[in-house]
């Protein structure tokens, strides 16, 4: 019964959502628009799923004094510090929780996000061997379209901005889609295996 | 050469892309094709009609979303279009709120509530999207602030996403554009430009080019070329000279690797 | 009866929307034209939608045929893929050197099918790894996920007979957060330096950051997502890589179980049906006949 019922869940509403795309009734969108607006809530809920499992690793971790456990205490410390700044201070302009997200969280987030300039460079640096005539062409594009799509490559040659369209709109293109055309019928099977019941591995046990 | 200490390189890039932003070289921009567009999309709506503004990004992606998202609020709020703001990602609605403000309030005295507002943020990825498209109050029934949307001047008459004169969404990933097309301009048929990171406008081309996306801003490339066209140039434009020199640098190691593999190979027995 | 369930499920699935197509273009062969219809008139089908329900349809159908095949003993060929065979090897790897395994199921929620099928294959690895008694880790960024994580673990270590070994403190919700997310992954790698790093799932710009990291600890790495984009440098970065579809055919492969496989027969021949129409669409563009392109437009 433990995956019985989840699966009919899964077939009914699944097909459900499919239906409502073609048939545009009322009643049919109704009862669509209703079953989104509870997938809404419900999602929402998981953020509770989250804190729980986030207090209750670290917990153990520092009463059982695990590896590198004095790391746990800040971030309980942050995740509750947070939380109760955004409860009764609010989160609108001019609060703690704003100030914190603004100064605190947004340059960390992004000094993240900035690695990837490193690490597209070293990665390059490392694994972009021109070994092949293929490899070799695929280097030729790179180094197009690297140049085409910023300003001093205009600057080196006024052609390259429209070859790195070129490259960009073509070749990329034709070889993007036919990936794209395999992984949506992979995606559109995988939900049908869903739907029906073939895959359920993910639902857990019995 | 796997024993090059990879920090060299990494020091190579910070050196290159911090010295054009203290010293600016003034490289010229040249427009593309996708965000002329864009722009173009944006001018053709009616002066004072109704914008949707998904800004779909976090701090992470901040530098490089948050420039074009700038430019395209200035471009609205120039034609005195109202411009409803919402969020799908969590950590969102900061970042529209300082935009609006930014944009809206301080450079052209716009009024929340009366000329623009920030509905924050609502989970439910795709689902919020369609729920979107079939109505924006129920959907967020409040504001950022907690306020009741139907108090709220600016969202008289705009009932759902059919009511808006253009969608703009400034996308860092999922969800973000491609679920936009998929799942509200495929179904409601709004005119739609998209804002997006470099990484992911190669997979939005196809996109632009079925018409779907009216517009494709890609990157900061992208967003200093939205700026050279609203006329008001911010930091994108500045970041330009840094990525020139980035893209020269990454080129110059892809070279250097492959010298290097080739001299290691001749040597070997 | 297991193999009628698909079949009355299917009926139910095409069979409706057909019914009311059906229906409605009687409706509609009685009205002028699609435009003249009054505002408000209850309609049971979108006509513009007629070329997606039928290319669906057809998909679905062949889908079903190969499955009913498979069920009644018909064996199909399937490709080698070298990501998926990789894995086992991997674990293996991280066994001898009695290291744990890292598995990132992406950074998305249930609701992308990428994810629910990062759980198949999470349950797939659980019980390898349950089975070479190896620690699994698995980092988590969407909250929701995390129930689905630990009952596919739980269950995984259950089917090979080792459930005293499944630790709930190694699915470890990071945070939903992109980067902070990243960063908390990053710093999993190089504290507990797994042996073997699994990405698989939806990724965007953190796969780089991720499989960089991964690859200064010197980690076994396979990727594989159908975020085209972040291909590239998964490509780069990893020893395996599974693109695009070889990621939805990692559970038929690794189970070789015969309905499974068949799903990807389906495909396999929906894509040269769809290979088909753009050739003859090209063809038929070049010679300027446009009707059968545009009956392939989505409105």
């Amino acid at each position: 019964m433990k995956k019985e019922v989840p699966l009919l869940i899964t077939a009914i509403f699944g097909s459900f959502m499919v239906i409502d795309y073609f048939v545009p009734h009322p009643s049919v969108s109704a009862v669509g628009e209703t079953l989104q607006q509870w997938a809404i809530i419900v999602i929402s809920f998981s953020y509770v799923l989250g804190v729980a499992n986030i207090a209750r690793v670290n917990g153990e971790k520092i009463s059982k004094r695990s590896r590198d456990w004095p790391f746990a205490i800040p971030l309980l410390m942050g995740l509750a510090f947070m939380l109760g700044v955004g409860i009764f201070g609010g989160i609108g302009e001019r609060t703690l929780f704003n100030d914190f997200f603004l100064y605190a969280y947004t340059p960390m987030s992004g000094t993240m996000f900035s690695l990837l300039a490193f690490f597209i460079a070293s990665a390059a640096f490392r694994s972009f061997r021109v070994r092949t005539l293929e490899a070799g062409l695929l280097a030729v594009a790179a180094v197009i379209v690297m140049l085409g799509r910023v300003p001093v490559g205009a600057e080196i040659w006024d052609k390259l901005p429209g070859i790195a369209d070129w490259i960009n709109n073509v070749p990329q293109m034709a070889a993007k889609r036919a990936i794209l055309i395999g992984a949506a019928l992979g995606a559109i099977s995988t939900g049908l295996k869903i739907i029906l019941g073939l895959e359920r591995n993910y639902l857990g046990g019995e | 050469m796997e024993k090059i200490d990879r920090r060299y390189i990494f020091l190579a890039i910070l050196l290159l892309v911090l010295v054009p932003l203290l010293v600016p070289i003034g490289l010229p921009i040249r427009v593309s094709r996708e965000v002329q567009s864009g722009y173009d999309a944006v001018a053709e709506i009616p002066d004072g009609s109704t914008a949707y503004f998904a800004a779909d990004y976090d701090p992470a992606t901040m530098p490089e979303l948050h420039p074009m998202a700038l430019a395209a609020l200035d471009q609205l709020f120039s034609k005195n279009c109202k411009v409803i703001g919402a969020c799908l990602w969590p950590a969102g609605p900061p970042l529209l709120e300082d935009a609006l403000r930014r944009i809206g309030e301080e450079r052209y005295g716009k009024k929340y509530g009366v000329d623009f507002v920030n509905l924050g943020y609502k989970p439910g990825n795709e689902v919020a999207m369609v729920s979107v498209g079939r109505s924006i109050r129920a959907t967020f029934p409040t504001d950022f602030y907690g306020t009741p949307v139907e108090s709220l001047e600016v969202m008289r008459g705009a009932a759902s996403l059919t009511d808006m004169a253009i969608l703009v969404n400034i996308s860092a990933g999922y969800p973000g554009t491609k679920e936009w097309v998929q799942q509200v301009q495929s179904r409601y048929h709004v005119t739609m430009v998209a804002g997006c990171t470099a990484v992911s406008t190669p997979e939005y081309y196809p996109y632009f080019q079925s018409g779907q996306l009216s517009g494709l801003i890609g990157g900061m490339a992208g967003a200093a070329e939205y700026e050279k066209l609203v006329g008001k140039l911010g930091t994108a434009t500045r970041g330009m000279d840094a990525q020139s020199l980035g893209h020269l640098a990454i080129i110059a190691f892809i070279v250097l690797g492959n010298v290097l593999y080739f001299a290691t190979k001749k040597k070997a027995p | 009866m297991q193999s009628a369930k698909p079949i009355v499920l299917l009926a139910v699935f095409l069979l409706l929307p057909a019914c009311v197509h059906v229906l409605t273009v009687g409706a509609q062969e009685a009205a002028p034209a699609p435009t003249a219809q009054a505002e408000g008139q209850v309609r049971w089908f979108d006509l513009n939608r007629l070329n997606i329900a039928l290319v669906v349809a057809v998909f679905f159908i062949l889908v079903l045929v190969f499955i009913r095949q498979a069920g009644k003993g018909a064996s199909f060929f399937i490709r080698k893929i070298a990501g998926l065979d990789a894995i086992e090897e991997a674990i293996g790897r991280a066994t001898e050197m009695g290291k744990p395994v890292l598995y990132v199921p992406g950074i998305d929620d249930v609701n992308n099918i990428q994810t629910i099928y990062s759980m198949v294959i999470l349950g797939n690895v659980a019980k390898l790894v349950a089975r070479y008694e190896t620690p699994l880790i698995v980092p988590v960024c969407r909250a929701f996920v995390v129930p689905l994580a630990e009952e596919t673990v739980k269950q995984g270590y259950l089917d090979s007979g080792h459930p005293e070994a499944y630790n709930p403190n190694n699915i470890r919700y990071l945070s939903d957060e992109q980067f902070a997310f990243t960063a908390g992954v990053d710093g999993i790698m190089l504290r507990e330096k797994p042996a073997a790093n699994l990405f698989l799932g939806s990724f965007f710009a953190e796969s780089l950051v991720l499989a960089e990291t991964g690859f200064s600890t010197g980690a076994i790495q396979i990727a594989g997502t159908a975020n085209i984009h972040q291909l590239p440098f998964f490509v780069v970065a990893c020893d395996y890589t599974l693109i695009g579809e070889e990621f939805f055919a990692a559970t038929a492969y690794l189970s070789k179980e015969a309905k499974l496989v068949g799903t990807l027969k389906g495909s396999d021949w929906m894509k040269i049906f769809l290979i088909v129409a753009l050739v003859v669409g090209a063809v038929l563009e070049t010679f300027g006949v446009t009707a059968f392109t545009r009956w392939f437009t989505v409105q």
